[in-house]
């Protein structure tokens, strides 16, 4: 079977002539749909600047040719991209020439969520909002406005919000993704595993994937880290419902039953005891209750966790003793989404302690100890301080949640408690894609007296907004400096490197003038953000000119593994390596993880996955013509044995329909044999329903639309989304 | 006379597409086309399989049908590196190299003309890597002289299993994929 995705391109292209003519002035005159620059100049000029398609803040450096930009490549000074940037990053240009984008700024003239818009001036919009914001203030006290965000970009806004009064800050990449993961790695080793993530991959000789789909997931250091351990030789360990790109990379591949992760995890831990093939000097010199630790896991065979994960009990030996042969440069790599089943920090802890009994903490091959320039921020006036607690974690009801839940803010403003909230700010963040259960976040937004989101598209998020601002796409902006925890300390400069088309601004320049719309103008010391830029760069001793000429300006080397000198400290009650967890007892938890079962899917429905696609960012990519070319839809991947049983063919179009009756939009079937009977699968971010979003428009099916379900970690309010069972219905039943 | 080739490394290839991305850009290929794109290979059923993941373009072919096929000889061979390129002038779009290529590799520009993957030969006559190449995060291609015994390619072609797509068609191919 070859899956030529050229041909299966030019096929959809040819069935769907009329809309591609309609939008080809792209790609083939870029200078037709953009206003030259300003400083457009003959010949290529190179800039350097780093890349917002992602989180991950790749160094690039984008060409612009006779004014116009041409393309985005890496920056070979810096360390995330060592040169190379992902697919993403590399389709950067894309996001520049979008011809969807959001152009001026929108104030709402029908029902929220009915997308009739005016177009307004930028005065206008920030007079709406700073009526908006005194009127919430006057009434229910500033903290009554929240805000989301993603993304460096967030930064000014929140600084202008937190002049203004407000206290509720949150961000999906919490609850909704890598935060159970944090909070396992922190109540084990006393901190997380940041991001980027403090993984040695490349000089890892065992690298375990299990719930991390490297190679898929494009984060560009560690897929290219990936790559080079794969080069050398490294044993790739894969479990996943799915035989993912790297598990075609792997010595063993395990098919996991979908939410039996800890079983297969406590299982390995129990081998690795029983067979006395841990670190013992690591794990005598740095763990706590360890004793107490093996006492517990001592019933968790590979026979117990064989009907649990469908692992075969000598594969499950086989591959803890490979484990252990290669410790500590063995890497049970901790992935990053991990919002799955409710019980998630409990099984990234499982994680974390696998890996303390391989020693990889701290050792190379496995975890380094991050290092960062220190560059002081800007000294600003102090914010106005709050007596009301915040309203996303009230009383603390999930104890080991170190960051603010957005769905925590969304239940008090649905329900009013612990007091109203009554504006959100969204910045760069589709809250409609991000979390689960649409309704509940559309009731919460019916609750608002404001609702402003900043974007360079129309996301779904914006068509529920009252004003949209439109942001300039970072190929065209200034944003904060990059001063990155990483192997090696170094500060990154996004700068402008094309005008933005229309009315579009950076996100400094709308936070600075919504502050002095609201009276706030003393919190802005600095007159543009060059000065702001400037000043921070001065106080490190570092030269803003050089910084604009490289992109990058590296730090000294500094020791990030134990025995090179990195202290080998835990910030954890004990000061150790938490085994055993005191604080987990006393607060009425686990103190070392216990499996439970998941729910099984009923007869006939299958559990929904998802993942991602090297060629997308969640859901912010889909209208980029350069990456939409590479994907424009997603597929629901099903197995073929059970395809044939149902009589779908790959490419007929279904509807999946999930146990609260919620339908998706249509969505290509792929019948492949990666994939287990018991699950489907689809990439995140597809099935836009944005009128705005005209390439993307009701492209493939949502993920987030038919996760209705979710599951709340008890310690720390993730919400896990691998709950929903869904049913596959051909698409003629729908007419 | 160098004879470019290209060697991938399917053992690092992780099928992200940025060698797509980066030729698109590089060359202002337009919406709704590419000159190169990924195939997965699979065989086997789950869960005991095995997938190659590979980059596949133009295959430069020694022997190339869409070459002796040109009615203007707007297909041909060009002088340094021996790279199959297209005289996009000459072309009339008659569309019998398209037929002709037993890859895929070629299509119609919007424009009127055949087009295909070049070797970034403007590139490489500046001393740069064609752009699929510099792009690859993975570092799992490979571009150079074949006949030159100390380059990159011929090494790892001497020290590595590989194999080429359709070697039954008689073309010749100059993309050889390691396993
Ligand atoms: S990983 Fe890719 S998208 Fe993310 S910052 Fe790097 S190049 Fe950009």
């Amino acid at each position: 079977m070859s899956e030529l995705n050229r041909r299966k391109f030019l096929k959809i292209s040819a069935a769907t002539v009329t809309v591609a003519s309609g939008a080809a002035a792209f790609a083939k005159s870029p200078a037709a749909q953009t206003a030259p620059a300003k400083r457009a100049a003959k010949g290529v000029q190179r800039i350097p600047t780093y890349c917002d398609i992602c989180f991950w803040k790749c160094g690039a450096i984008a060409s612009v040719r006779d004014g116009v930009l041409w393309k985005v490549e890496g920056n070979p000074a810096d360390p995330l991209s060592r040169g190379r940037l992902c697919p993403r990053g590399t389709g950067g240009v894309g996001a520049h020439f979008d011809p969807d984008r959001l152009k001026r700024p929108l104030i709402r003239r029908s029902d929220r969520g009915r997308e009739v818009w005016a177009e307004v001036s930028w005065d206008e919009a920030f007079a709406y909002i700073a009526n908006k914001m005194h009127a919430i203030k006057a009434t229910y006290g500033p903290e009554s406005v929240a805000m989301f965000a993603h993304g460096i970009g967030g930064n000014f806004l929140k600084h202008t919000l937190k002049a203004y009064g407000a206290t509720n800050f949150a961000a999906p990449s919490f609850a909704q993704c890598r935060g159970p993961r944090d909070v396992g790695f922190k109540l084990t080793f006393g901190e997380d595993v940041g991001s980027p993530e403090r993984t040695d991959i490349k000089n890892a000789q065992c690298l375990v994937l299990i719930g991390s789909h490297l190679g898929e997931n494009m984060h560009n250091t560690q897929v290219q880290e990936f790559a080079e351990a794969v080069g050398h030789g490294a044993t790739i360990i894969v479990a996943d419902p799915r035989f993912s790109v790297a598990a075609s990379k792997a010595k063993y591949y395990l098919p996991i039953k979908p939410g039996t992760d800890l079983a297969l995890v406590l299982a390995w831990m129990n081998v690795i005891v029983a067979e006395g093939l841990y670190d013992k000097e690591y794990v005598a010199k740095y763990g706590f209750g360890f004793e107490q630790f093996a006492a517990s896991i001592a019933t968790y065979t590979p026979e117990w966790a064989y009907p649990e994960t469908g692992i075969e009990p000598d594969i499950i030996r086989a591959t803890a003793r490979e484990m252990a042969k290669h410790k500590p440069a063995t890497l049970v790599h901790p992935g990053r989404h991990a919002a799955w089943y409710g019980d998630d920090s409990q099984r990234s802890r499982a994680v974390a302690l696998l890996n303390a009994l391989l020693g990889s903490w701290g050792r190379k091959g496995g975890f380094y100890a991050p290092v960062s320039m220190s560059v002081p921020g800007y000294p600003y006036p102090a914010y106005p301080t709050s007596t009301k607690p915040k309203v996303d974690n009230p009383d603390g009801r999930y104890p080991f949640a170190h960051e603010a839940i957005t769905t925590g803010i969304r239940e008090a403003t649905i329900t009013g408690e612990p007091y109203p909230v009554k504006g959100w700010f969204v910045y760069a963040t589709n809250l409609i894609h991000a979390l689960p259960n649409e309704a509940e976040t559309i009731k919460a937004i019916q609750n608002l007296d404001l609702l402003v989101v900043v974007d360079v598209i129309p996301s779904e998020i914006a068509g529920w907004a009252d004003v949209v601002l439109p942001e300039s796409v970072y190929l065209e902006r200034y944003d904060d400096l990059n001063v990155e925890w990483f192997r090696e300390p170094f500060v990154a400069l996004r700068q402008p490197v094309v005008d933005a088309p229309d009315e579009q601004k950076p996100n400094w320049w709308m936070a600075k003038k919504l502050a002095e719309t609201l009276g706030l103008a003393h919190y802005y010391p600095w007159k543009d953000i060059e000065e702001y830029l400037g000043h921070r760069l001065a106080g490190a001793g570092l030269s803003f000119d050089e910084l604009k000429q490289k992109g990058i300006i590296p730090g000294a080397p500094q020791p990030i593994f134990f025995d090179e000198g990195a202290p080998a400290e835990f910030a954890t009650p004990s000061g150790k390596i938490e085994f055993y967890s005191l604080q987990l007892q006393t607060a009425g938890f686990d103190p070392v993880p216990v499996y439970t079962r998941p729910a099984e899917p009923p007869p006939g429905a299958f559990r929904l996955i998802s993942g991602r696609s090297p060629v997308h960012t969640f859901s912010r990519t889909q209208s980029n013509r350069v990456l939409s070319d590479m994907m424009d839809e997603n597929e629901v991947w099903i197995n073929a044995d059970m395809a044939r049983r149902m009589d779908l063919r790959s490419g007929d179009y279904v509807r999946l329909k999930n146990q609260d009756a919620v339908v998706s939009n249509r969505v290509r079937v792929k019948a492949t044999e990666r994939i287990r009977p018991d699950c489907v699968f689809m990439v995140h971010g597809f099935g836009h329903t944005s009128r705005g979003l005209k390439h993307a428009y009701q492209k493939g099916a949502s993920d987030a639309h038919l996760i209705t379900r979710y599951a709340t970690d008890p310690l720390m309010g993730g919400t896990g989304m691998n709950v929903n069972f869904v049913t596959i219905e051909p698409e003629a039943a729908h007419g | 006379m160098a004879r470019f080739g290209m060697v991938i490394d399917t053992v690092r290839c992780v099928g992200c597409m940025d060698c797509v991305v980066a030729c698109k850009t590089e060359n202002q290929v337009p919406e709704g086309f590419n000159r190169d794109w990924i195939a997965y290979d699979v065989k086997g059923t789950f869960p005991t399989l095995h997938m190659e993941s590979r980059s596949e373009r133009c295959n430069h072919c020694d022997n190339p049908p869409c070459v002796s096929c040109c009615p203007t000889s707007a297909s041909h061979v060009h002088d340094v590196g021996g790279v199959v390129l297209v005289d996009y002038d000459k072309c009339i779009g008659c569309k019998g190299c398209v037929a002709s290529c037993p890859y895929g590799a070629r299509f119609i520009h919007p424009d009127g003309y055949a087009d295909k993957c070049t070797f970034c030969i403007h590139r490489v006559e500046q001393g740069l890597q064609p752009a699929c190449v510099a792009v690859c995060p993975t570092h799992c291609m490979h571009f150079g002289d074949l006949d030159d015994p100390n380059s990159d390619v011929s090494r790892l072609l001497a020290s590595r299993n590989h194999h080429t797509l359709l070697p039954e068609a008689g073309t010749k191919p100059r993309i050889f994929y390691l396993t």
